[in-house]
């Protein structure tokens, strides 16, 4: 899945089916989710769980109805894989149709109206969740502030009560769960900066905020490194090829670094963004997905590169705080063309140009 | 009769202007945002439709070929401006809703492929036939939409009737539910995108349909002749 090298026989076969793959690609995500699960709490797992349950539901209602083998499809796990990167993705106290919208969204329309596994142009998980914020931009907005600096504390009954009704046991909505000790409601790292430079504060005076510790956000460092440490696990395994990754991570630091050199107090600096929302998670587990990213090496650069530029171009200058999920359903739009433009040469075969040339 | 027949199957169904021949989808996708925004912008376009029709069917002997697309963007052009006056002065507030789009009428393709398809071919009582029902077509489509797009967005349909049908219309509305989360993506563009696309496949199935179950009776004749042969 991840490398596509023919050579001649006698060929080795690595026992790797589609399910194995995906389950790779989910245990490396565990240590991402039990971070987050840390400082956000308990609202994580159930949307992981509403997500994966409606994902693996709806793609077995299409395939029964598209008469197709449901229950293979169902075990080779990408369905359970897009429920779960959805959910890594939406507010963890989000109410529970937002996820049952987004991950039927995800399976129906963007998996399976195109044609199932493998035919999808666009990635599942992202355009659900854009749809999501574009329909439902407040529930989709409300990310809690990490548990340490909250005033309302909660518990696992509570987070379920939330998600379901909207109000904790005790009756707390999530706009009072968003209050900090201060009284003051919070916001996500990427989401109080860009509303500070807007009303022309400096990138310093923004990072004096309670909900950052230094250059990141509190809860947001370490979740970024626990999904950084899955990624290089599923490189290393060679889930995933070290090119969208690399490329992606190195055109959003390049970018963020040019606009810091032009003035530092307006931009926030590469380390900020690195570290700040979803562009390592974005980086491993988002733009790698075999379907809907460029399947040749170079395009491979080319698209991840230009997804991070596209990343920090629009956290700066867009509407919306962070960028991963438009920018890869923005590149998955040109990845035909990046293909097409970057098509291996065969062994054997001269470059077109070169020939030309030689006449 | 049978040619009335044929123009009728031809602009409902089988050469819907909308989900056939994908004409004019600049003002369909963009003011489905309800029923009755739809339904209006549907009988203004049938208006002008038939309008134009009759027109370009009574001058089609004069017209010199050569310029015969000025002037049937002429004739629609009058028809459109005689509408969004009409408009203007009965239904205003729906003329302000509806805005730029009617006259933008004059750039739909559907008209002017009409006029220059059929209607500058044939003789009046068929143009003008054509026209109503090319213009139906439309209209249905639009209404569909709308109220796909109305009942996900806002949980209501024929809100704002009153505009189109004068103020006893006020009771029209349909509230189906109500949400403080509305459904933004099925008001927004590309929600008419999504729902176009899903009544597009909601024909072909049920055209495929059709084609299967028309092949399944030939099949069942076919054999019965081969055993009538062996006997």
């Amino acid at each position: 899945m991840s490398k596509l090298t023919v050579a001649s026989s006698p060929h080795y076969h690595n026992q790797r089916d589609t399910g194995a793959v995906m389950r790779m690609v989910i245990f490396a995500c565990i240590p991402g989710i039990a971070m987050q699960t840390w400082f956000f709490g308990y609202g994580v797992l159930i949307q992981v769980f509403l997500c994966v349950l409606t994902a693996v539901v709806s793609e077995a209602i299409i395939l029964e109805i598209r008469k197709k083998n449901t229950v293979r499809a169902v075990k080779d796990y990408s369905a359970v894989l897009a429920g779960l990167l959805l959910a890594i993705s939406i507010p963890p106290l989000s109410p529970w149709w937002i996820s049952v919208i987004g991950a039927s969204f995800a399976i129906i329309v963007v998996k399976q109206f195109y044609g199932g596994l493998g035919y999808n142009m666009f990635n599942p998980a992202m355009t659900a969740y854009i749809m999501l914020l574009i329909s439902f931009p407040v529930q989709m907005t409300s990310w809690l502030p990490p548990i340490s600096l909250t005033e309302q504390q909660f518990s696992l009954w509570d987070a379920i009560h939330t998600v379901f009704t909207g109000f904790t046991a005790e009756g707390y909505s999530v706009g009072q769960l968003r209050v900090g000790v201060d009284g003051v409601t919070m916001a996500t790292p990427l989401d109080h900066m860009k509303t500070q430079l807007t009303q022309g504060y400096t990138v310093d005076e923004a990072l004096t905020n309670d909900i950052y510790s230094g250059n990141s956000g509190i809860g947001w460092a370490p979740i970024a490194i626990a999904f950084l440490l899955g990624g290089l696990a599923l490189i290393k395994l060679r889930v995933i090829n070290w090119h969208i990754p690399f490329s992606m991570i190195a055109g959003a630091l390049i970018t963020a670094f040019i606009f810091y050199l032009v003035d530092p107090s307006t931009f926030a600096s590469p380390w900020f963004h690195f570290i700040n929302g979803s562009l390592v998670f974005g980086a491993f587990f988002i733009a790698t997905d075999p379907v809907s990213s460029s399947t040749t090496n170079n395009g491979r650069l080319i698209f991840g590169f230009a997804i991070g530029v596209w990343i920090i171009i629009i956290r700066t200058w867009g509407n919306y705080p962070d960028a991963v999920a438009f920018s890869v359903v923005l590149m998955n739009m040109a990845v035909p063309l990046i293909d097409y433009y970057t098509k291996p040469r065969t062994y054997g075969h001269k470059l077109k140009a070169k020939s030309m040339s030689e006449k | 009769m049978n040619e009335f027949k044929n123009l009728f199957v031809q602009g409902i169904w089988k050469n819907n202007p909308a989900i056939v021949q994908l004409l004019g989808l600049c003002p369909l996708l963009a003011v489905t945002g309800t029923v009755i925004n739809g339904l209006g912008l549907g009988l203004a376009t049938t208006m002008v439709l038939l309008g134009s029709n009759i027109t370009v069917s009574l001058v089609r002997n004069w017209v010199p070929n050569e310029i015969r697309i000025p002037i049937f963007v002429m004739v629609i052009a009058c028809f459109v401006t005689v509408i969004e006056l009409l408009m203007n002065a009965y239904t205003y507030e729906l003329y302000l809703t509806l805005g730029i789009f009617i006259p933008l009428i004059v750039t739909n393709c559907a008209i002017i492929g009409r006029a220059e398809a059929y209607a500058s071919k044939n003789p009046i009582k068929f143009a003008a036939f054509d026209g109503l029902m090319m213009g139906f077509g439309f209209t249905i489509i639009l209404v569909i939409l709308g109220g796909m797009r109305e009942v996900l967005g806002q949980g209501t349909l024929f809100s704002g009737a009153e505009l189109l049908f004068g103020a006893w219309a006020e009771n029209l509305t349909l509230t189906l539910y109500t949400s403080d989360a509305k459904f933004l993506l099925a008001i927004l563009p590309p929600g008419a995108f999504l729902g176009m696309g899903l009544l597009i496949a909601a024909k072909n199935a049920i055209d495929t349909a059709i084609a299967a179950r028309q092949q399944q009776t030939e099949k069942v004749v076919a054999r019965a002749r081969v055993t009538g042969t062996d006997l």
